[in-house]
């Protein structure tokens, strides 16, 4: 028998009532405006656009505020507002060599055109929580120096010199880019939407993953041949205009890892990389995205395929936080009738048990009687 | 004439990237500063919608698409016949919408002069500033390596 039940929808209503009190918090302490979330919360929002995958910061940090500071509630709202508008088309694509630099470093080179330039770095810092801060002192302009601007060509261009690291990654001469927000995932797949997909994948998983690699899981010997940080301009092409239309600047994060490869039956001994590139200043994010690009080229480069993080299948199936927040989420949901029969067939099941166990019983005696 | 055409172009091109690039407010203020006419029939727009921003794998290589970004765009045409667009990263639909119109102002031989001196050049001197100022900060944070000599040879 199947009853269907009606009901909550007060208290639903009265919840949401509540949860915008909560979400408000005490009266008497100011409301925070979108503007303050942009420029004092700015990593947060740029975690919020590059998981949502939606570049808007206003947006992000109305996301932030209307979930609390839960992120992956906020990324949620930024998907599902996604949703609700047309696309214009695909940007001619970026070029981060020509990236307006606000942080620059190299692990493999010390002298490279342009320098190592640190930016607004959390590197160095004794993370000593600061009483200052809590006290709201005034902040000091920073430093500058002048001099002329230089060029900073990407370092895997200066290792490409040398032949001895594999060039940028092609894809075949016809090959169009995957889009995995207008086709379903399909295994395996081409590197161009591994990399969409691991753009938008959650921080801490493909940390996590990353952190693997390196503890032996797949250990493929990285090393950070340049992290960069800036903006960087968007172009798009249009039908009406006879000439690409500008449309703006956006700051990205990309990392070129390098790693020290021994050859395999189809490449030889060779500098191999994992490239990671992520929507606003995210260089964790984008340095496990590097890792876990390198180690899903696997079988590209005729690798044994023997952890986690090379199991391409494994990794882009879990790497999304929106899905998987909603699957493990929906648990809490009503389960109440699959739950009344789960639990039919669990005392059904008990009652033939100990009905076995009885007549078992009943058995032994009598043997042992007679 | 042809290369007057691609000049021209690389022109309009500029004044539009210089314009994507400034906030609203910005030009909202000076427009009503240099007093632009902002009659304009609104063709398409102004709209909100996506682009899918493309990225290269290892910074040079085949593209792939990283996300999106919201983009508004209007359309307008002047009593005078031109017709101007605009695309610009955000939601602003006043700004792209002032854009647009610009982009036509711009077009009609009379009124150019007007738009670059009044809207343009101001949005460009601030952005250029603005450009020096970040790459100058960003350059006292630049790491100079020394050597320390040690033993005597």
């Amino acid at each position: 028998m199947y009853v269907a039940v009606k009901g909550g929808e007060a208290a639903i209503a009265n919840a949401h009532s509540l949860l915008a009190d909560r979400r408000r918090g005490d009266r008497s302490v100011p409301a925070l405006r979108l503007d303050q979330i942009v420029e004092q919360l700015a990593l947060g929002v740029d975690r919020v656009m590059s998981e949502g995958s939606l570049y808007d910061r206003e947006l992000a940090a109305l996301a932030i505020v209307q979930a609390r500071g839960d992120m992956i509630e906020a990324i949620f709202l930024v998907r599902a507002y996604r949703t609700t508008l047309p696309r214009f088309g695909y940007t001619n694509a970026i070029d981060t060599g020509a990236m307006l630099v606000e942080r620059r470093v190299s692990a493999t080179y010390k002298d490279l055109p342009g320098g190592q330039l640190l930016g607004p770095t959390f590197d160095y810092t004794h993370r000593l929580l600061d009483p200052e801060l809590a006290a709201g002192a005034d902040v000091a302009e920073p430093l500058q120096r002048a001099g002329e601007a230089e060029a900073m060509p990407r370092v895997s261009a200066i290792l490409a010199r040398e032949g001895l690291i594999e060039p940028d990654g092609d894809m075949p001469q016809d090959h169009v880019p995957g889009d995995i927000t207008r086709e379903p995932l399909e295994f395996p797949m081409a590197r161009d939407i591994r990399l969409q997909a691991l753009s938008r994948g959650d921080e801490g998983f493909l940390l996590a993953l990353g952190y693997s690699t390196q503890r032996g899981y797949a250990r493929n010997h990285p090393f950070v041949g340049e992290v960069r940080i800036g903006e960087v301009e968007l172009e798009l092409d249009v039908p009406e205009l006879p000439f690409a239309a500008p449309l703006g600047k956006v700051r990205v994060t990309e990392c070129q890892m390098v790693n020290q490869f021994k050859g395999s039956a189809k490449a030889p001994p060779q500098f191999t990389r994992g490239y990671g590139l992520v929507f606003g200043q995210s260089e964790r994010k984008a340095m496990a995205m590097a890792l876990c690009d390198r180690a899903l080229r696997a079988k590209e480069l005729g690798e044994d395929v023997v952890a986690a993080a090379q199991d391409e299948e494994f990794v882009i199936s879990h790497s999304d936080n929106v899905q998987a927040t909603g699957f493990v989420e929906h648990l809490k949901l009503p389960h109440y009738v699959d739950f009344q029969a789960e639990l039919d067939l669990v005392r059904r099941m008990r009652a033939e048990h100990d009905a076995r166990e009885n007549a078992d019983m009943l058995e032994d005696k009598k043997e042992a009687a007679e | 004439m042809r290369g007057q055409e691609a000049r021209d172009q690389a022109e309009r091109k500029a004044v539009m990237a210089t314009l994507a690039q400034a906030s609203g407010d910005d030009i909202v203020r000076l427009w009503n500063e240099a007093g632009l006419a902002s009659e304009a029939e609104l063709l398409r727009g102004p709209e909100t919608g996506l682009v899918t921003v493309r990225g290269r794998i290892g910074g040079g290589g085949a593209p792939f698409n990283v996300g999106e970004a919201t983009v508004t765009r209007a359309t307008v045409r002047l009593a005078s016949g031109q017709v101007g667009h605009s695309y610009t990263l955000g939601r602003d639909r006043q700004k792209a919408k002032l854009a647009a119109i610009a982009d036509a102002l711009w077009q009609d031989p009379t009124q150019r002069q007007t738009v670059e001196t009044a809207l343009v050049a101001p949005l460009r001197a601030a952005q250029s500033d603005a450009q020096k100022k970040r790459r100058a900060e960003t350059a006292a944070t630049k790491v100079d390596f020394f050597t320390m000599v040690r033993g005597e040879d």
